[in-house]
């Protein structure tokens, strides 16, 4: 739609802001997908498929799963959420729960099974299908989503930010004191121990996943990428993807024109909810662990950071802000960096100072590029405010 | 704008023998609202009959724009009855009473400033669609309606004269007046029963209300569909309204054919004040 409008001939006709920089047509940004995939999926083959790198990669396709859920939240509905870390929370514990001898007592010790690999089904607890697990999350993060969301239905802007803020931090705090939440004496999380081990990915006719080779993971990763993108792309275009932009814009007239405002905003959290869930399972199996250390404030910044650094709203700006960030958070900052202030004669790692460096990134960001990496039509007209060139243009 | 114009259009509101015996289309009754101690609204009662064009005017503060704003459910009469065709909408949310048949546009306008003229009255017609999460992801059963919808907006777009090179403009791009039309092309696209536009000539050039005029017209001849407008701008009440009803400090003071409420002492003196109602008779 927007093609149409760029490419007008006539002088002056044009919307102002739409030369300024490159925004990617919309019709050619759904056609990126299978290119995007291609070249993704290609990735493994010339990288050590156990190595760190490997497990990195891996690492930023489920980030981006993350990151176009909260999109849908921040970028589409517009409402800020600061407590993102609760899906990814609930989506890693329910992959403990069901995927692992965590509920050893149950059915006597036998445990329960069902569709697991060989190996798993002489474990106790309760060891399920992936695909149910991932259902599961989904299920649980979409109702966890659209709890969180209630509250918030009466609140705008930074109200909601602080509402969200709370919950991702008492879902972070049962995550930490779980292990004294007991019912019937199981109790609810493992707490800072953590869940370990947790099944690995075993899908229906593929061999199980390993720990020591990393492609699967990657792929699978890459397909939950692929289903995010989709339901992004197909969303966006759709009677529901346009009341959520118009009541970000303005609720009040978005009402009048006839958009529940309380159904609209809640699919908006169930939905995005939902991919944190499932890209919370992938990782629960993917590092071995369910950990309340995970589930700090931090991760919801990171995610955040990610949407912004990407563009907000902007599906494929997100997807590049959460690969640039994932690289810098588990590669640049511990990897490459880490010893140069030493080297420098300082008496710190740069993995000390990642607060400061995002800060610093963010803070550059915004004076250089305020609308993201790839910024999405509509917020470039926001934050470059053209008004007074299109007024002169269109003087009579 | 001519005086002939002015005259001619007053000889058909007047002169004609209208069906005003027909059916209600909106009925009001008794609908008071407080907001604390303050009574902004006070006790009015307004009926508008099908297919026709009616007006709401008073000075400013008098409660117009609070009785529109209970008529399409932003706030719930503190007593009062409020009926659209024949059932009780009192209390209903405003996307409610959008899909009932009554749309409205704003004061101000109130577009989705960045999203394109089309997109802004596409969303219009949200409340006729069906796609929900599920259609949505998988595009198969929406698409057919996405594109009965996508053209429905162009012709509304284009009913409401704004010219096809202007509907991917991202709305906040457009002129003052296409945006006005934009808004009342997204109102229409639900197919609304009656229309509430909240001073619609507000900053239009004279030539432009008076388009807007013939619009109105059009609409309730073309359309079948029944205005209702607040407006201050007495050249353009006199010339579409067949009936209008006056109100001040949130009471109903006169209400009536054109003439009559133009030769109304409590009118004139709600407006000019007491002193300027006595010297006029």
């Amino acid at each position: 739609m927007s093609s149409a409008a760029a490419t007008e001939p006539e002088k002056g006709a044009a919307p102002p802001g739409a030369k300024r920089g490159f925004t990617v047509p919309e019709g050619a940004e759904k056609a990126f997908i299978p290119v995007f995939v291609i070249i993704v999926a290609l990735l493994p083959l010339v990288l050590d498929s156990g190595g760190t790198l490997m497990g990195n990669a891996t690492l930023a396709l489920a980030y981006v799963v993350m990151a176009l859920g909260l999109n849908i939240i921040v970028g589409f509905a517009g409402l800020l959420d600061l407590g993102f870390v609760a899906f990814f929370a609930i989506g890693a514990y329910t992959m403990g729960w069901f995927g692992s001898d965590f509920f050893s007592a149950v059915n006597d010790g036998k445990g329960i099974h069902v569709l697991v690999s060989d190996f798993s089904q002489n474990l106790a607890g309760i060891h399920l299908n992936f695909v149910f697990v991932a259902i599961a999350a989904i299920l649980f993060c979409t109702i966890a989503g659209m709890i969180i969301g209630l509250p918030t239905l009466r609140l705008r802007g930074d109200y909601i930010a602080i509402v969200t803020l709370a919950f991702g931090e008492i879902i972070g705090r049962i995550a930490i004191n779980g292990d004294a939440l007991k019912i019937a004496g199981q109790p609810l999380t493992a707490g800072r121990q953590g869940i370990t081990p947790v099944d690995k990915i075993d899908l229906p006719f593929l061999e199980p996943f390993t720990s020591l080779e990393l492609r699967p993971w990657y792929w699978m990763a890459l397909a939950l990428v692929v289903v995010a993108l989709g339901v992004s792309f197909a969303l966006r275009n759709s009677r529901l993807g346009r009341a959520w932009i118009a009541l970000r814009e303005d609720e009040v007239a978005a009402v009048a024109m006839g958009v529940p405002a309380v159904k609209t905003k809640l699919l908006a959290y169930g939905t995005g909810a939902a991919f944190g869930g499932m890209s919370g399972a992938f990782l629960g199996s993917f590092n071995n662990t369910v950990n309340a250390d995970q589930f700090q404030f931090y991760f919801s910044i990171l995610i955040l950071g990610m949407v912004i650094l990407g563009g907000l709203g902007s599906i494929w700006g997100v997807v590049l802000g959460a690969i640039v960030l994932t690289t810098i958070n588990f590669y640049l900052i511990p990897d490459v960096f880490n010893s140069i202030p030493s080297k420098l004669g300082f008496d710190f790692d740069t993995t000390q100072i990642t607060f400061a460096i995002y800060g610093f990134l963010l803070v550059i960001m915004m004076i250089i590029r305020p609308e993201g990496l790839i910024p999405e039509r509509r917020r470039k007209q926001e934050l470059h405010d053209e008004s007074e060139d299109a007024l002169v243009a269109q003087a009579p | 704008m001519s005086e002939d114009v002015t005259t001619n259009q007053e000889a058909t509101a007047n002169g004609e023998p209208r069906d005003r015996s027909g059916t209600l289309v909106l009925d009001a009754r008794n609908v008071t609202k407080q907001f604390g101690g303050l009574t902004a609204v006070s006790d009015v009662t307004f009926s508008v009959p099908e297919r026709s064009i009616v007006s709401i005017i008073g000075p400013n503060g008098a409660g117009k724009t609070t009785f529109f704003n209970m008529l399409t459910g932003y706030y719930k009469p503190t007593t009062g009855l409020i009926e659209l065709e024949q059932r009780n909408i009192t209390g209903n949310r405003p996307d409610v009473i959008m899909k009932l048949g009554m749309a409205r546009t704003f004061q101000n306008i109130r577009l989705f400033g960045t999203m394109s003229a089309l997109e802004n009255v596409m969303v219009g017609q949200n409340s006729r669609m069906k796609g929900g999460l599920f259609g949505s992801i998988f595009r198969f059963p929406v698409r057919k309606e996405e594109k009965a919808v996508t053209e429905k907006a162009h012709e509304e777009l284009s009913y409401v004269g704004v010219k096809p090179r202007y509907h991917d403009w991202l709305a906040i791009n457009l002129s003052y007046g296409d945006q006005r039309r934009v808004e009342i092309a997204r109102a229409l696209a639900s197919d609304p029963k009656i229309l509430l536009l909240d001073e619609p000539t507000a900053g239009m050039n004279p030539q432009e209300s008076a388009e807007l005029t013939d619009f109105m017209h059009k609409l309730r001849d073309e359309r079948g569909i029944t205005v209702v407008l607040i407006e201050h701008d007495m050249k353009v009440i006199m010339r579409v309204s067949e009936h209008i009803t006056v109100l001040d400090h949130g009471e109903k003071i006169a209400e009536g054919k054109p003439a009559e409420v133009r030769a109304n002492p409590r009118v004139i003196e709600a407006y000019l004040g007491k002193k300027a109602s006595q010297e006029e008779h």
